[in-house]
């Protein structure tokens, strides 16, 4: 009797959300109210499933999937601003690019880069080696230099540790004076398929 | 924000019906993407998705009370809650419950809730989730056809 009762009503537990319309839909009403700051696609590319955020500014982080997606989102939503969603027809610009590199069609990204969240010798450096051309190198001290303080080549490393906009931002192409490859943000492998790709390393 | 959207949308299908549970939903997010820069993250903003679930789920309510009833209303109503067999009747018992109980009612079977957890997210004593449960039990057994 009361048994049944509860029977019905756990039984009328509703079919499953269709999630991705849902965040279609909310995603266009939250632009047209102004309220989506960071929209954000996921990409498959060689180097794995990338998430590529996009702001109205323009690119604003692309990340290699070594961290879970719930981590990457805590960190844009606290880096840049919580009015996060999934709405990846926001990333196809971007996303059409990053395929056209991987493919050797294209040696220039064609976006604006959003550097709201980027701030002092941090950003000066990021600057930097996004003018490093496609097929060439630098030096943690060449970046350094050119972002104002020669001395500081160890905080220039630092700083492109934490690229936020890896590939499009080619932190790949700084490397140690001495030739080695240094450090890299998505790992030493992504590093040298990235060298490779452009023709600086054999492949 | 997605962490909690399919239990939202459960929440809400019981509280109003599947109709208007995703437009409920969606003004949830809406009303969630406002005021973020006030919110912080956690249980804390759980919670809060919920009072405004529920506020949002009672204006629908009230909406819906207000406009002259049709035969297509009476369609909407009775809309089954996905693919299981209706049980239309015990969802419009339900939905005509006192608010506490109609809650708590979706709190425990709905979402499967333990009653310290309801007490959470009602801000009411364990004791007062229990008994709004009971209640609303006792209340539905009354009006319920078998």
């Amino acid at each position: 009797m009361s048994d049944d009762l509860e029977r019905r009503l756990r039984a009328g537990r509703p079919a499953p959300l269709d999630l991705d319309r849902l965040r279609g839909s909310l995603a266009n009403r939250a632009a047209e109210a102004g309220l989506l700051d960071v929209g954000y696609g996921m990409h498959d590319s060689p180097l794995g499933t990338l998430t590529v955020f996009v702001t109205p500014r323009g690119l604003a982080g692309i990340a290699y999937p070594d961290e879970p997606i719930e981590q990457q989102l805590e960190e844009v939503a606290s880096t840049i601003s919580p009015r996060l969603m999934a709405a990846p027809e926001r990333t196809d610009r971007v996303r059409r690019q990053l395929d056209e590199y991987f493919a050797g069609d294209r040696r220039r990204f064609d976006v604006p880069i959003d550097w709201r969240a980027l701030h002092g010798f941090r950003e000066q450096v990021l600057r930097a080696t996004a003018r490093i051309p496609f097929g060439q190198v630098s030096t943690y001290r060449e970046i350094a230099t050119e972002a104002g303080s020669p001395n500081a080549y160890r905080a220039a490393g630092n700083a492109l540790g934490s690229n936020p906009v890896p590939i499009v931002v080619p932190c790949h192409r700084v490397l140690h004076a001495g030739g080695g490859l240094g450090g890299y943000t998505g790992g030493l492998e992504r590093k040298r398929l990235l060298l490779q790709l452009e023709g600086v390393i054999p492949g | 924000m997605d962490a909690h959207a399919a239990e939202l949308h459960r929440f809400l299908t019981g509280l109003v019906g599947p109709t208007e549970a995703e437009d409920c939903l969606q003004e949830t997010f809406m009303s969630a993407l406002r005021a973020y820069p006030r919110l912080r993250h956690g249980e804390h903003l759980r919670a809060w998705l919920y009072t405004i679930a529920q506020r949002k789920a009672t204006d629908s309510v009230r909406r819906r009370a207000r406009r002259p009833t049709s035969d297509l209303d009476g369609v909407q109503l009775h809309a089954p809650p996905g693919p299981e067999p209706a049980d239309e009747g015990l969802w419009l018992t339900v939905r005509g419950l006192p608010a506490k109980q109609r809650v708590a009612i979706v709190h425990r079977f709905v979402l499967d809730l333990a009653y310290a957890e309801i007490a959470g997210r009602m801000g009411t004593s364990e004791e007062a989730a229990r008994q709004n449960v009971s209640a609303g039990l006792r209340r539905l057994r009354r009006e319920v056809t078998p």
